[in-house]
């Protein structure tokens, strides 16, 4: 019983919040636009960027930029149902979910579902579209497989951090508490160059920064020379563990709230 | 008689701009610090496309040091549409058009706080970037016109987020322009010069994108001095383009004032 009102609750949560992903244009047009302006703006802007002495990827500079734009669509989608938490919180949604549903815990499932969803279909779409403007991938079936797990927990981290910020917050006016570490932390990572070609404070921020070993991981899974990926998968692992923390926390200040 | 009552119009809603504008930190803050995080960003994570043969200066923090100043001006067309889109759905807007305000006014009038914002910018821009290091190859003097294209390119952006606003009664419209007004940046010669540019399509678009000389304008000043052939297509581009966006505006207000 306890497990079924578990996922039941998640899959009505999940349906909700898909349902609204795919008929909301407002909410799934910016979700897809986003990364795919900045895949465009990157890989057709800056390409002449691979000939830069010392630019050493050889899968060339669209599959380059394809590793980061994965990876930054991924962590949006998570960011963006955090955005849909904190909008059930203002309407008065998640109050009433908060008294009919049994176990909460399938209240965060619920929107993890949905997000996973979301991640999935943006990241296809992304995919195509890099496809058709010449992205070249080199990683075999394994790296494959590696790449887009690892995306998907990224996807995993940054919906349980929106989560639980808008949990504790509970109005849409958290949004930028939400957006803007996401964005620091993905643009304090070797975006447009690699790692050694930075210089100054970013290059010192990207060595501290988790999301460089999980971008180097994944660009290496592209060009079929997978490089970092153990430490990627600890520090993608450590982020969600921690992440998971903060979103119970988030869920028991809800709980104390509804 | 006519005259001074119009001045004295502009001067109220000027005002009334000017002080709303300036009072909300949410407008003015992100307009300041967005830019400004993104330069520090580009500078460190792009220095090395200087090595490129052809850059044009071996500083990005040099080159990247325009894109603030039409950053920030696309910052102040989303003020300047919700500034106007809060006066239509609080029906301010309909008041107005209870009284003998004429409509050139309301339209300078709301302006001004743009141009408030957008001085405060630029000012801020040109006094960080020569207090990192960049120096401004034209001098004071080239600092000044700066600071005046600025003005022109959030005159021009401004006027656009105000159309939308009077075209659509709603905030919410405004933020949903927003988006393709930083395509509009991304879609330039923001990040390398049009020459580097590799992909032909992504080349051909930059060309054909006014920012692309209004960014170049601002570079051509701060890189390598006095270049008359880019500041006339920088302010041309912002110049036209606000005179447009000033009459689709003005056009707009004038069927918004005959519905109320």
């Amino acid at each position: 019983m306890s497990r079924g009102g578990f996922w039941s609750v998640a899959r009505a949560v999940a349906w909700r919040n898909i349902h609204s992903f795919f008929t909301n244009p407002a909410i799934a047009i910016p979700a897809l636009l986003l990364p795919m302006f900045f895949f465009t703006a990157f890989a057709g802007g800056l390409s002449r960027v691979d000939q830069v002495p010392g630019f050493d990827y050889g899968a060339g500079y669209t599959t380059f930029i394809y590793g980061f734009v994965l990876l930054q669509a991924s962590t949006f989608a998570g960011i963006f149902t955090g955005f849909s938490v904190a909008r059930d919180f203002e309407s008065g949604f998640s109050r009433r979910l908060f008294l009919a549903a049994q176990r909460h815990g399938g209240i965060v499932a619920g929107y993890w579902l949905a997000a996973l969803t979301r991640a999935i279909f943006t990241v296809a779409v992304i995919t195509a579209v890099a496809l058709i403007a010449g992205l070249d991938v080199n990683g075999n079936l394994f790296d494959l497989v590696g790449l887009y797990a690892l995306v998907l927990l990224v996807n995993a981290a940054a919906m349980l951090f929106g989560t639980g910020i808008a949990m504790r917050l509970r109005t849409m006016q958290a949004g930028p508490a939400m957006q803007v570490p996401a964005f620091l932390l993905l643009f304090l990572a070797p975006v447009w160059v690699p790692y050694d070609l930075l210089t100054g404070w970013v290059q010192t921020a990207a060595s501290f920064n988790p999301i460089t070993l999980v971008l180097e991981a994944g660009r290496g899974f592209l060009a079929g020379d997978p490089t970092e990926v153990l430490p990627a998968f600890g520090a993608v692992l450590l982020l969600v563990a921690v992440t998971v923390l903060w979103a119970r926390g988030g869920l028991h200040s809800a709980e104390r709230a509804a | 008689m006519r005259r001074s009552t119009l001045a004295v119009q502009v001067g109220v809603l000027a005002r009334r701009s000017v002080v709303r504008t300036l009072r909300q930190p949410a407008m003015v803050v992100p307009s300041l610090v967005f830019p400004l995080i993104l330069l520090a960003i580009n500078a460190s994570g792009l220095d090395s496309a200087t090595r490129l043969p052809g850059f044009p200066t071996d500083s990005y923090f040099q080159f990247a040091l325009a894109i603030p100043f039409v950053q920030g001006a696309l910052f102040s067309a989303n003020s300047a549409g919700t500034n106007v889109a809060s006066d239509i759905e609080s029906g301010f807007l309909n008041r107005l058009a209870l009284t003998p305000l004429r409509r050139v006014a309301l339209m300078m009038g709301q302006l001004a706080g743009i141009l408030a914002l957008g001085l405060i910018q630029a000012v801020t821009f040109v006094v960080i970037g020569v207090a990192f290091g960049s120096g401004i190859a034209a001098g004071v003097s080239g600092a000044l016109v700066i600071i005046a294209l600025s003005l022109v390119i959030s005159l021009a952006f401004g006027c656009i987020g105000a159309f939308v606003a009077l075209r659509t009664g709603s905030g919410e419209a405004v933020q949903g322009v927003f988006p393709l007004f930083f395509a509009a940046l991304f879609l330039s010669s923001m990040a390398l010069p049009r020459n580097l540019i590799e992909t032909d399509w992504f080349r051909t678009v930059a060309d054909w994108n006014p920012v692309s000389y209004m960014l170049e304008a601002i570079r051509s000043l701060v890189i390598s001095g006095w270049d008359g052939e880019a500041l006339a297509l920088g302010f041309a581009c912002a110049g036209g383009l606000a005179l447009i966006a000033l009459v689709a505006a003005s056009s707009a207000l004038r069927t918004q004032m005959v519905r109320t």
